[in-house]
């Protein structure tokens, strides 16, 4: 049978804010446990909740950015259950008025596709605190558990939307979308590893063309896209085998194991929690005015689709590249950098995406920590471009630069190039000395060149740059001793 | 001096006829002399009292005291003392040590006051008797000499007892459905529950955080007045505290009442009610319209609504409020847990009381799926009827007047079998609280040796009125000085 996969995803953003979504506590990660949590965090009697007025313009942010309705009047609920993470015993949440309402977020897939994907909503939330597992025991040297409160009511934005996407491939390219859009905001760090973002698949399979929605199944807190893909791949296989099998899907909870490639049920629907939801006393509803929406309007930076259109019209780039180099605010700012140093986007495009990106890749490096800037780059494309250097020459002097040869002061390529010979000769005067001094050793090869038909004489030029190149130490510009050469041969 | 007030022991501060010293001295002993026969404290702070004291009369000789400068009072046990224990009466928070005041106690402490300690109190607040307190049952002053054994009322019934007593001049206080003014009355003091959102819960321990108020409790007027100057204002760490500004609460006191338009809610005034009660209300309504205040009857069409909507949406909030009670972080925690639900189930089973457990189940009951609609909201709706209620009284009369109470103070373990005769004892306070209004109980004549008292509720905000017809009231009645022999 051909089944129709349906998809829709819940995202967690942990809001760059300095401090908790309700207390004045610091939201920095990796600080020792229980250091940044205050007497509100900890849920102490008597203590109340204070609304970060960072959080709801951030979240307003985002709203816009996703061409959303803005809850003009956003009220907080609380969600109760249990947990030793969870210190109030309920979490502080959005239920019925969200501060984001519905809108849609335009993704680019392979192929010069693309896909619409509808946000249901988005809501302001705290987040849980954590459970330590490893390396504490009692007394008696029973394992214990530890519980860090650090994170408890960091602010988080859930993100919801619609079951719009239809494979891994559009899921995790909407995915990739969405963390670029928030990056670009500025309202989350996106680092994944750090669970800055994390995301929950809703699966479900239909018969193909069919009209109705499978049962569905929630997979959750996939940190990477490696693993969003891979579980998405397994949770489609898992559920095809059922329903191929004449079984039926169980609505629950599953955790996937990214390192193993399986996944187990986390909880039924039958064994959920009745969350109790009500609307939360201590906070009033906030009003959110045109005063307040302007005042998140004007913090909006220039936004992943806008920057691609610029890329492409400033810089006449194609498609491809300008897409690749706008999705990322990091990486636009580096290529922008780059190119006002050179004048050259289209070089400049292929060093940022070719032997920088390939660069940070191979060292696992992101482009904020990358040992080279983009004005570097820049300085050194720039002389790509004016045949300073040969570009296997270049690609010494990047190594260079990149290990930080070059020093921190002025042009660090010049100093490299300078310092390694690598400045290409293309002083015609000398280089014409050379190709007749290598000409008279090989009259053999001369008399060959000149019976020979336009086809074959393109092929046997290459016979003379090798000993050109070598006869110059390598610093001869192949391009006038590939001019120079034509002259003389023709003659 | 123990028979003095606030106002009369700050002036005898000032002329230096005594210190603050002498003072706390006097009434810590006191407490110790007396109040093993009445429990109305749970902690007494002597050592901590001395040094604040000593240090009053130091910022006194240095000029720069304010009227509260060196005045003995007490906390309620239910507002967080940083450093001294604070348990809201519960066994949950008999070792709990809050390392933050309260801002209420924040305020106290910035005013020079002199705390003696920290007063019993029904469990979390849940109660109108002060017989489920962990740190066993508050007996009345009242009737205490003929051998008897009554409750002071509800929750607030330490500091209610420990006035009545004069074993401090004031106390805070807290209500949520009558907590201020049914024991106020049941002692024969003077209370206030001020408007919601005038005085700050930050640091007071949560019971219904939309229905909970901080307030004051005294033998007169005037007190209540100094405690609220003191006691309220916008707070930034309560979103919900009103921002708006505080009047000087003694500046009106003695405005006269010619013209006040005086309401009595006919459903106040039913079968329900002791007839002997309604006969000192009514004799203290004629003593206003003495004072120039004119009288109408008015009504309150959802009144009867009130007691089943607040039992709705006070057990909801308190069932979330009280999760936080898990044994993971502070306060009781079982012995020995087996596991996770082990640690849950032991610690919340032993350490909250049978009232307190009564009142999370019903409020966990009225939230849960399939029934939210039906209690939950129903009851939201109920609350805004009998806001409109209110709003609309408000329109024709300036005060309302009523029995505080249905009967003056009943004998210890009467009503504790049955919870809902025991509900009903707020059967006219707990309406003020679902609208946010401020109400105050006067103490008003005696039936049977008992004290009775007098509701007068206003306007949102309109404390100033209520303390100047409570102090006016008390210039030509003495029923605030009598003192149970």
């Amino acid at each position: 049978m051909q089944w129709d996969i349906v998809i829709g995803l819940e995202i967690h953003a942990q809001l760059a804010t300095k401090t908790k979504i309700f207390s004045g506590s610091s939201t920095a990660f990796g600080a020792e446990p229980n250091t940044q949590a205050s007497a509100v965090d900890l849920a102490m009697p008597g203590t109340l909740p204070v609304p970060n007025e960072q959080a709801f313009r951030y979240a307003v942010m985002f709203g816009l950015a996703v061409n959303a309705e803005i809850g003009r009047r956003s009220v907080f609920d609380r969600k109760n259950y249990f947990y030793p993470d969870s210190p109030k015993g309920y979490q502080t949440t959005q239920l019925d008025h969200p501060i984001v309402g519905s809108g849609f977020v335009d993704v680019d897939l392979a192929g010069g596709r693309n896909k619409r994907v509808r946000i249901h909503h988005a809501h302001l939330e705290e987040d849980a605190g954590k459970s330590l597992h490893e390396s504490l025991f009692d007394e008696r040297g029973q394992g214990m558990t530890g519980i860090d409160l650090n994170r408890a009511g960091t602010p988080l934005i859930e993100i919801v939307t619609e079951p719009d996407m239809n494979s891994a491939e559009e899921a995790v390219a909407f995915a990739k979308k969405l963390h670029s859009l928030v990056s670009s905001l500025g309202i989350c760090d996106g680092d994944m590893s750090q669970g800055s973002l994390r995301f929950d698949v809703n699966i479900s399979l239909k018969p193909k063309g069919s009209d109705t929605l499978g049962t569905r199944t929630e997979t959750k807190n996939l940190n990477s896209f490696r693993f969003m893909e891979q579980a998405i791949a397994h949770e489609v296989a898992r559920q095809m085998d059922i329903l191929e099998d004449g079984g039926r899907i169980i609505q629950e909870t599953r955790l996937y194991n990214g390192d193993r490639d399986e996944s187990r049920s986390m909880r039924s629907k039958e064994e959920a929690n009745d969350y109790r939801y009500f609307p939360c006393p201590d906070l009033l509803p906030v009003v959110i005015d045109d005063a307040f929406i302007e005042s998140a309007r004007v913090l909006l930076p220039e936004l992943p689709d806008a920057r691609k259109a610029r890329f492409k019209e400033q810089y006449n780039l194609n498609d491809y590249d300008a897409s690749l180099l706008s999705d990322d605010a990091r990486l636009s700012a580096f290529f922008e950098d780059t190119v006002s140093h050179c004048k050259d986007a289209k070089l400049a495009a292929n060093w940022v995406l070719g032997e920088f990106s390939a660069r940070l890749n191979a060292d696992n490096e992101t482009v904020a920590r990358a040992p080279i800037s983009g004005v570097q780059l820049g300085q050194l494309v720039a002389r790509i471009a004016d045949n300073t250097v040969s570009s296997s020459g270049a690609k010494k002097v990047f190594e260079a630069l990149w290990n930080g040869d070059g020093g921190s002061e002025g042009n660090a390529a010049d100093a490299i190039i300078e310092a390694q010979g690598l400045k290409q000769v293309s002083d015609t005067g000398a280089l014409e000395t050379i190709v007749d001094e290598v000409l008279a050793g090989m009259p053999e090869q001369i008399a060959q060149f000149q019976e020979a038909d336009e086809k074959k004489r393109k092929k046997l030029m290459g016979g003379f740059m090798g000993p050109l190149m070598k006869a110059s130490k390598g610093q001869g510009n192949p391009r006038l001793f590939t001019e120079i050469l034509q002259r003389k041969l023709n003659a | 001096m123990h028979k003095k007030s606030v106002a009369e022991l700050s002036r005898e501060l000032e002329s230096g006829k005594i210190s603050s010293v002498e003072l706390t001295r006097e009434f810590l002993d006191r407490i110790k002399a007396e109040d093993g026969q009445y429990n109305s404290f749970i902690t007494v702070t002597e050592d901590l009292a001395m040094a604040d004291a000593k240090a009053a009369d130091e910022q006194r000789a240095a000029g720069n005291a304010s009227v509260w400068t060196g005045v003995p009072f007490a906390h309620k046990d239910i507002f967080c003392t940083n450093g001294v224990a604070t348990t809201a009466g519960s066994k949950m928070l008999a070792n709990f040590v809050p390392p933050y005041d309260a801002t209420v106690v924040a305020n106290f402490r910035a005013a020079g006051a002199v705390c003696l300690g920290k007063t019993n109190m029904d469990e979390f607040a849940m109660g109108s008797s002060t017989e489920s307190s962990f740190f066993g049952p508050v007996t009345n002053p009242w009737g205490f000499n003929k051998g008897e054994k009554r409750v002071p009322g509800g929750s607030s019934g330490g500091s209610a007892a420990a006035i009545a007593a004069r074993l401090v001049p004031a106390a805070t206080a807290t209500d949520t459905g009558g907590s201020i003014r049914q024991p106020a009355a049941l002692c024969g003091v003077t209370g206030l529950k001020p408007t919601y959102g005038r005085v700050s819960r930050y640091g007071m321990i949560a019971f219904a955080s939309s229905l909970d108020q901080g307030g004051t409790m005294a033998r007169t007027a005037e007190d209540n007045a100094l405690m609220l100057n003191v006691m309220a204002g916008f707070d930034p760490k309560d979103s919900t505290s009103a921002n708006r500004t505080v009047p000087d609460y003694t500046a009106t006191l003695n405005q006269p009442l010619k013209g006040l338009r005086v309401g009595l809610p006919k459903e106040y005034f039913s079968d329900q009610l002791n007839p002997a009660m309604e006969q000192q209300v009514r004799n203290a309504v004629k003593e206003y319209e003495k004072l120039g205040a004119t009288v109408k009857e008015v009504s309150l069409p959802h009144a009867e609504l009130a007691i089943a909507a607040y039992y709705v949406i006070a057990p909801a909030e308190a069932s979330a409020n009280l999760s936080r009670f898990d044994g993971v972080r502070y306060g009781y925690r079982c012995d020995k847990p087996q596991d996770l639900n082990d640690l849950y189930t032991r610690t919340r089973a032993e350490g909250f009381g049978n009232e307190v457990k009564r009142r999370i189940l019903v409020g966990t009951y009225a939230l849960s799926a399939g029934y939210f609609d039906a209690y939950y909201l129903k009851a939201q709706k109920v609350r805004r009827l009998i806001q409109q209620d209110f709003i609309n009284a408000f329109r024709e009369v300036d005060v309302l007047m009523s029995p505080v109470s249905p009967s003056p103070a009943f004998v210890q373990g009467e009503k504790t079998s049955d919870p809902v005769t025991m509900y009903l004892e707020d059967i006219f306070t707990i309406a003020v609280n679902l609208a946010g209004v401020p109400a105050m109980s006067v103490p008003a004549g005696f039936v049977d040796g008992l004290p009775v008292g007098l509701q007068i509720i206003g306007n949102y905000f309109e404390e100033a009125r209520l303390l100047n017809a409570a102090h006016q009231f008390q210039q030509v009645t003495g029923w605030h000085q009598k003192f149970p022999q």
